[in-house]
């Protein structure tokens, strides 16, 4: 079961690559690294996960007591949380960007940006 | 041709790296130190439910303050960026009006959005979700608002008020942790109550509350500036 998380988690992030690699168009390239984002995050939380327990939260059937024997790793969801947050603004960096871009050549494709290229 | 065959190649190394990460990896069989720690001492220290937003906002606190910081900080770049020679009339091409469906039913919808979004945020110490979720399903709102009415001009006074006020409070509730409890922070400022009820966890609602607000107003003023370009 966490093989096959962590393999979707790898491929996402393979397949996310790939396409900013190979994609010219800059909305492309952002969608892009928007998968592979998902990608590591879906690898982080598959690497907390552990067969047979349950959500890190404290109820009638999780007693304070016994939660160290019974929940799943809580850091790596905290983690993930700060992530995807922080994916998010990244994400709205990069298309304010790409406006920017598109406002100044009239076109998204990075082929047309040259300046910095050697 | 060779531009696409050079990142398969790229991609097949990243791949075979990757695959003996996927192949040797054995899931614990117990919680580590870290976890274990976390996951004794919450109830009893914290009294939050939710472990995960016991480390988020109190264990983790400080880190949770960065993360709301740099999402300021994108959010005002995101800002600045678009502003730059944005044309002060709103003139450009008249937008398309939204269909009688879309206006009608953001009607019903957006206070209910609204609604789920504060419920989320209130409870973030009991179930699952919180001030990051909260505050993201709040932002769905507001966008739906905006596709309903594609040329309103959403407040930004209003949502800049919400923002910085949230993010005055949450640094304030911080510095009394430092002088009423153990550190900066600390959610025992409040009494802990009883494990599972709505008033519990000292300030980690109360800080969970501001954190969705805060949240919810930098999505916001990113979806407005966003959907305020004009188009080209």
């Amino acid at each position: 079961m966490a093989h096959i998380a962590l393999a979707t988690g790898f491929l996402l992030f393979l397949i996310g690559l790939y396409g900013a690699l190979t994609n010219r168009n800059l909305l492309r390239m952002i969608v892009a690294f928007t998968v592979a984002d998902a990608g590591i995050n879906v690898v982080i939380v598959a690497v907390g996960h552990m067969r047979g327990r349950t959500a890190p939260i404290l109820d009638g059937a999780v007693p304070a007591a016994e939660a160290a024997s019974r929940i799943i790793d809580p850091v790596p969801q905290a983690l993930v949380l700060t992530a995807i947050v922080i994916g998010v603004g990244i994400t709205a960096l990069m298309l304010a960007y790409a406006y920017k871009l598109y406002e100044a050549r009239r076109s998204l494709d990075i082929g047309k940006f040259m300046e910095l290229k050697w | 041709m060779i531009r696409r065959a050079a990142a398969l190649a790229l991609i097949a190394a990243l791949g075979a790296l990757l695959l003996p990460l996927l192949l040797g990896y054995h899931p614990d069989e117990a919680l580590n130190l870290t976890a274990c720690y976390y996951a004794e001492r919450t109830a009893a220290d914290l009294g939050a439910a939710n472990i995960v937003t016991a480390i988020v906002v109190t264990y983790r606190g400080l880190d949770t303050l960065g993360e709301v910081t740099v999402l300021f900080l994108s959010a005002a770049v995101v800002g600045l960026v678009l502003a730059r020679g944005r044309t002060a009339t709103t003139g450009g091409r008249p937008r398309l009006p939204a269909g009688e469906l879309l206006t009608t039913g953001s009607r019903l919808l957006a206070p209910l959005i609204m609604l789920l979004g504060i419920y989320i945020f209130v409870n973030g110490h009991l179930t699952p979700g919180g001030g990051f979720q909260g505050g993201a399903v709040i932002a769905s709102g507001v966008l739906l608002l905006l596709l309903a009415e594609p040329g309103r001009r959403l407040g930004h006074r209003v949502i800049a008020l919400v923002e910085s006020l949230s993010g005055l409070a949450y640094v304030a509730i911080g510095v009394a942790g430092l002088v009423y409890a153990g550190g900066f922070l600390d959610n025992r400022i409040l009494p802990i109550g009883t494990l599972g009820e709505l008033a519990s966890a000292g300030a980690i609602p109360v800080i969970y509350s501001l954190i969705g607000l805060k949240v919810g107003a930098e999505f916001s003023s990113m979806l407005a500036n966003l959907s305020e370009t004009e188009e080209l």
